[in-house]
């Protein structure tokens, strides 16, 4: 579709180990669309972050590889660009922030050093020019005293005030899609929604597309235009962010919301999932949710299932899911 | 006075030492994690305990298991001044009061089976021996939703809501009247999640246990708790009933607190309130109000005197100088 940035297609990729083999996506469609924030919500474990990180090519290999499928971005496949270019998409095109930002920088220089670096690697300027562009950023992402920052080592700062300087630091390079793997995961909740309010703001304002990957559904409902569900390493439904939350299609998600707590109401007993989420070595064939599904049938054992449109841009990848299935338009 | 209520914690006091020592070795700063926190906790009842990183939550949790000795205060278990015991009847004291940590993985020992790390209190307390500790042992675990075929397999054979499991049933063998739970859940995904604050709540209907619930998620202590206690920088700042906290917040801290909440509808979408700033270090605490350089409904008295708690509804206390002199506290003094 001409709408999508990004179009990861029948992506697979599996962890060598010695253990076993680990599946740990197998066979992903996922598409992100010019300016939307698309969030990307799972558990622990299921390959959201796996997911992120192939699209950059970060997987370290060995022990994972990228078995197949294909990551188009902008109509070209990254999978198969030189090294030489995937760099330069690296930071110019596509940013990626990630949880714990004291881990993104590196604590034996200045934030300042480590911003101007980033500006003037990617854009040709002088110290001083890229000096102001990271004064600017800095502002634009609320940081109070902005020179006074920049002078500071990354230790001097608190958690929020780190993830802002990332935020500035992957943003000056004006990339068409930032990845956000749970950056405010690690944050306190006055704290996220600050950061939230920021990134929110700059990549609506600059038409930027966003994956965000996070396990809080609340933030999703907050931020996000679309979501994508993950569970074992397959992605079992997409949807407008209103659709899902009104209705959700496929079993896992309906159970993942039921088991939220809520702050605005009084609820006597969650609804939990029973049992845990499966190893990824040896997943459960069929559909990879079915010893776990309340819904589950003969078919669910043995035969995965294929996406169903359920309603307008909303796919459920469930044998019980109703509606048209992929392909028949 | 003291009918029905388990522990009173009075004025509690934890300063931890910070930065360099000046000249002669004396200390020049002070971590003030806690800083006068008085609550109790009734009988059969869970008192939530809710605020950031730093505010000092953990500590409390601490202090009341005395892992930590406070500089200040007293805790009362039934009347009783738990610091003042020693010996054996220290010993005898702390079997009625446990702890569930947060993170289920390093609070279990590797090379322990499961059998042998909930037995452990047993053993230590001299409550069972041999068959005895393993009939016991079963039954607890059965009780936190285990199979017996779980006693003889290690830690890292579980999932991490099996883990927190067992960390229960450890804590409960002994029979406590008191289970301090600082974070249990913050390392599981909701879905477990939810099992685990389900039995929670389970074991606290059938057996009247009485619970300090430690967290900073607002949503998870509002599904636990019977009361809630809203901490800021080392103090209470509010402590109200579930249903009053979350209807009608009174402090300015409280209320930003919940609207900080992402809410997971996105029908009711709407800007995410935002206080202006960090929390401030607890080495140099604000004067006055601690909260008021980011208070939005900070007037002048707020920059110098510290605010005294107020009662503005029955078991509501909020410290904050918006509510001196009105509602329940000066009807009740002019009635």
């Amino acid at each position: 579709m001409n709408g999508d940035l990004l179009h990861i297609q029948d992506l697979s990729v599996r962890f060598f180990t010695y253990q076993g083999v680990v599946r740990a996506l197998e066979g992903v469609h996922l598409a992100v669309r010019r300016g939307e924030i698309l969030g990307l919500v799972g558990e622990t474990g299921c390959g959201k972050s796996v997911l992120a990180r192939s699209i950059l090519r970060l997987i370290a290999d060995p022990p994972g590889r990228i078995m197949g499928g294909r990551i188009l971005f902008k109509g070209r496949d990254m999978l198969t660009l030189p090294m030489k270019e995937m760099r330069r998409i690296r930071g110019n095109d596509i940013s990626m922030i990630f949880q714990e930002p004291m881990t993104s920088l590196n604590p034996v220089f200045t934030v300042g050093n480590q911003m101007e670096e980033v500006v003037r690697l990617h854009q040709k300027v002088s110290r001083k020019a890229a000096r102001r562009i990271c004064v600017e950023m800095l502002e634009q992402v609320r940081m109070p005293d902005p020179e006074s920052v920049l002078r500071k080592y990354p230790h001097e700062l608190s958690g929020g005030m780190r993830q802002r300087v990332m935020i500035a630091m992957e943003l000056s390079c004006r990339p068409d899609l930032l990845i956000a793997d749970e950056p405010t995961t690690a944050l306190d909740v006055t704290v996220q929604a600050q950061v939230l309010h920021i990134l929110n703001e700059l990549t609506r304002a600059r038409g930027t597309s966003v994956l965000f990957i996070t396990h809080d559904l609340g933030v999703v409902a907050h931020l996000c235009d679309r979501v994508a569900v993950m569970y074992a390493g397959k992605i079992v439904e997409t949807a407008p962010v209103d659709a899902l939350f009104r209705s959700p299609g496929h079993p896992y998600t309906r159970g993942l919301l039921a088991a939220v707590p809520s702050v605005d109401e009084d609820r006597e007993v969650l609804a939990s999932i029973p049992g845990v989420v499966p190893g990824l070595i040896d997943p459960p064939a069929g559909c990879r949710f079915h010893p776990r599904c309340p819904a589950a049938r003969k078919e669910c054992e043995h035969l995965e299932p294929a996406g169903v449109e359920v309603g307008k841009d909303h796919w459920v990848f469930c044998h019980a899911g109703r509606g048209k299935v992929k392909g028949e338009r | 006075m003291d009918e029905g209520v388990v522990i009173r914690a009075e004025g509690l006091r934890k300063y931890f030492p910070a930065g360099a020592s000046g000249l002669w070795g004396r200390r020049k700063a002070f971590l003030r994690a806690v800083d006068g926190v008085s609550f109790h906790v009734r009988e059969g009842e869970t008192l939530g305990l809710v605020g950031e990183s730093g505010c000092g939550k953990s500590t409390v949790g601490m202090l009341l298991l005395g892992l930590h000795r406070p500089d200040a205060g007293r805790v009362l278990y039934r009347g009783e001044d738990i610091l003042a015991l020693e010996g054996e009847a220290k010993r005898r004291m702390r079997r009625n009061i446990q702890v569930v940590f947060q993170d289920p993985q390093s609070s279990l020992d590797p090379r322990m089976l499961v059998k042998k790390a909930v037995g452990f209190p047993l053993e230590v307390n001299g409550l069972a021996r041999g068959a005895e500790v393993t009939r016991r042992v079963e039954a607890m675990l059965a009780e936190v939703g285990l199979r017996p075929e779980h006693m003889y397999r290690y830690p890292h054979e579980f999932s991490g809501g099996q883990r927190q499991r067992i960390n229960i049933a450890r804590a409960l063998i002994t029979g406590p009247r008191f289970v301090v739970f600082d974070e249990p859940t913050s390392a599981l995904d909701v879905s477990v999640q939810a099992q685990i604050l389900n039995l929670v709540k389970d074991l606290q209907k059938r057996r009247g246990y009485s619970y300090l619930f430690i967290s900073h998620d607002l949503s998870v202590i509002r599904h636990v708790s019977h009361r809630v206690a809203v901490m800021y920088l080392g103090r209470i700042v509010e402590t109200a009933p579930r249903g009053d906290l979350f209807q009608t917040p009174r402090h300015p801290y409280t209320r930003a607190l919940m609207a900080a909440v992402p809410k997971p509808d996105p029908a009711r979408r709407q800007p995410l309130a935002l206080l202006p700033g960090d929390v401030p270090s607890p080495v140099h605490i604000p004067p006055g109000c601690r909260f008021h350089p980011r208070c939005p409904e900070v007037m002048d008295v707020c920059r110098e005197t510290e605010p005294a708690p107020v009662e503005v509804g029955p078991d509501h206390v909020v410290a904050c100088h918006l509510w001196h002199g009105t509602g329940f506290d000066a009807r009740r003094r002019s009635a």
